[in-house]
């Protein structure tokens, strides 16, 4: 009966989101008075696995089959399918990640299961109800829904839940095996191409990010937006229009039809701030808006604002950015 | 080539989200609906596949009366008929369960859709229909290219980079851009939709597996600190010694 969280590995670690998703297994279990159980698959040392023990979760089921390196849907839900016929888990728990919401999507169909994506919160349980809040309507509501199922799969919005760390406590390791088909395969990718980051950090998993918008007036000016990431940490990102026209790659528009961040500080340099834009952003947790205008809507949505130009002001962050103790 | 695409009816992207009845309902009160924008890539990649391979193209959604402007909307971009599944979306997996029904009786090679509707963001229905269908699901594509006669070529976004896939039909893919650039209808569009077939079915049995019980909103930002901006340095200092997020 333990509640089963899928975690992701990312060169040998376990990646943040899915440190997340174990911390919010944790806690369900405990709800529940049960333990927690994870799995992994794929390529992740034995060691990141066993720390797992400081988010809570007692056993890790470890999958190592070589062919699971890269993602292959079918057979990872195969693998999950099992650690949870093993433990007889009721609850699963996944991070929100285009992995997670695929394979928690096909074992609610294979496992007659309510599924949940894009979870905030922990669960209500009371008079027999399971209760979830799940982000809606492009990060401008909330709704509560009843997961009716007797198998429950939840989907944890990245950067929403706390990471627990009991310093010093392992989990136990034990290796599972699938008996995996060819079949299972038969959707694997041919080729794996890895986005360039130049030692910066990606963008679903910053917890700082910087953006940029038109109002950089061309991507000859991008590297300000560039160095001021490099010296905060931070991932950077920009807004549609600038996409649109070509000055950054797609994989940067952060909005409504874009990717959709929630970091702990987001720090918007000449972007606006229309609605579909800040769809993307507004559950960051903490808002800086630099543009000319100050009319710009952004402000309204902002906790830090400076009135000025971006190509003035952002030299000025750096510069300071470079006095801070690291 | 048979293709299905799938839409979603939302409000539009600069709606105000507002409640009604004690916080139960979405307040449909001066609200615009869109072809949900993400499905408009599917729509329009779909199209231009059939211009140039040959084929048809059919529109489902699964909504009430309501939702068929939308639908003649998708005719219009060029589709060639529709088929409305005469029920309310309950949740993803009775609208997996009614597309699913719809697709194996049409016999579609591809069936798209996109990656999510921007009102319930749910990221669930391709992959539960390729899984009720036994077929592959390539979720999120930006790319979709056809291979030869039986084989498509994708591009999938994943979390820090990129994958490609080559699936033998029938496949199920979900898109987002840069697949293409959605098309608007032109006045001749608009005229040949009104008389293309639109067919209203009823649904198929299948419960929801969730059940939608209230909704809130995010509470509202206390206002903005302004820093001067001779003095930008400042707001780093801010960040880390008052905000404490450096």
């Amino acid at each position: 009966m333990s509640v089963l969280v899928f975690v992701e590995g990312l060169n040998g670690e376990i990646k943040k989101s899915s440190l997340e998703a174990a911390s919010y297994g944790s806690q369900v279990a405990q709800a529940m008075g049960t333990s927690a159980t994870a799995v992994a698959i794929g390529e992740v040392h034995e060691e990141a696995l066993a720390r797992l023990g400081e988010q809570g979760i007692s056993k890790v089921l470890y999958d190592a089959d070589d062919r699971l390196k890269q993602f292959v849907a079918d057979a990872y839900v195969k693998v999950i399918a099992k650690a949870a016929q093993q433990e007889s888990s009721k609850v699963l728990v996944f991070s929100n990640s285009n992995i997670g919401a695929a394979v928690g999507s096909k074992l609610a169909v294979r496992l007659n299961g309510s599924l949940a994506t894009n979870v905030t919160e922990l669960p209500k349980m009371d008079g027999g109800n399971f209760t979830v809040t799940r982000g809606v309507f492009s990060g401008k509501a909330f709704a509560q829904v009843n997961l009716t199922s007797d198998v429950k799969i939840i989907a944890v919005k990245k950067n929403s839940t706390e990471i627990i760390s009991n310093a010093g406590n392992t989990a136990t390791v034990e290796k599972l095996s699938a008996d995996l088909a060819e079949s299972d395969f038969a959707a694997a990718p041919k080729e794996t191409v890895m986005q360039e980051t130049d030692g910066g950090v990606l963008l679903p998993e910053a917890e700082i990010v910087v953006s940029g918008g038109r109002g950089m007036k061309g991507p000859e000016n991008w590297h300000l937006i560039e160095e001021l990431a490099k010296e905060l940490g931070a991932a950077t990102a920009c807004s549609k229009p600038v996409s649109d026209i070509g000055w950054r790659p797609h994989h940067e528009h952060v909005g409504q039809t874009g990717i959709t961040v929630s970091p702990n500080l987001y720090i918007a340099v000449g972007i606006s701030g229309a609605i579909q834009h800040l769809a993307g952003v507004n559950s960051s947790k903490v808002i800086v808006v630099i543009n000319k205008d100050p009319e710009a809507p952004f402000f309204k949505a902002a906790d830090y604002g400076i009135v000025g130009d971006a190509l003035e002001v952002v030299p000025k962050l750096i510069e300071a950015a470079k006095a801070l103790d690291k | 080539m048979k293709i299905l695409v799938c839409i979603s009816n939302v409000p539009d992207t600069t709606s105000k989200i507002n409640f009604t009845g004690d916080n139960k309902e979405f307040d449909k009160n001066g609200v615009q609906y869109v072809i949900n924008p993400w499905d408009e890539y599917a729509l329009t990649r779909a199209i231009e596949l059939k211009e140039a391979k040959g084929g048809s193209v059919t529109v489902l959604n699964v909504g009430e009366a309501d939702t068929e402007p939308n639908i003649r909307k998708a005719l219009a971009i060029g589709a060639d008929d529709a088929i409305r599944v005469n029920a309310h979306p309950k949740d993803a997996f009775f609208v997996a369960q009614q597309i699913t029904a719809i697709a194996k009786e049409g016999g579609y090679d591809m069936i798209l859709m996109g990656k999510e509707s921007i009102d319930y963001n749910g990221f669930q229905v391709h992959n539960m229909v390729g899984e009720m269908m036994g077929i592959p699901s390539v979720t999120p594509a930006f790319k979709l290219d056809m291979v030869d006669d039986s084989t498509a070529r994708l591009e999938r976004e994943i979390e820090g980079g990129k994958e490609v896939v080559e699936v033998k039909l029938p496949f199920v893919a979900s898109a987002q851009q840069p697949m293409c650039e959605p098309r608007i209808p032109n006045m001749r569009g608009i005229m040949t939709a009104r008389t293309k077939p639109l067919k209203v079915v009823a649904p198929v049995g299948g419960e929801a597996m969730s059940e939608y019980v209230s909704y809130s909103k995010p509470e509202k930002k206390s206002g903005v600190k302004l820093i001067d901006a001779d003095n930008a340095g400042e707001l780093i200092k801010l960040l880390r010694n008052e905000a404490k997020v450096l």
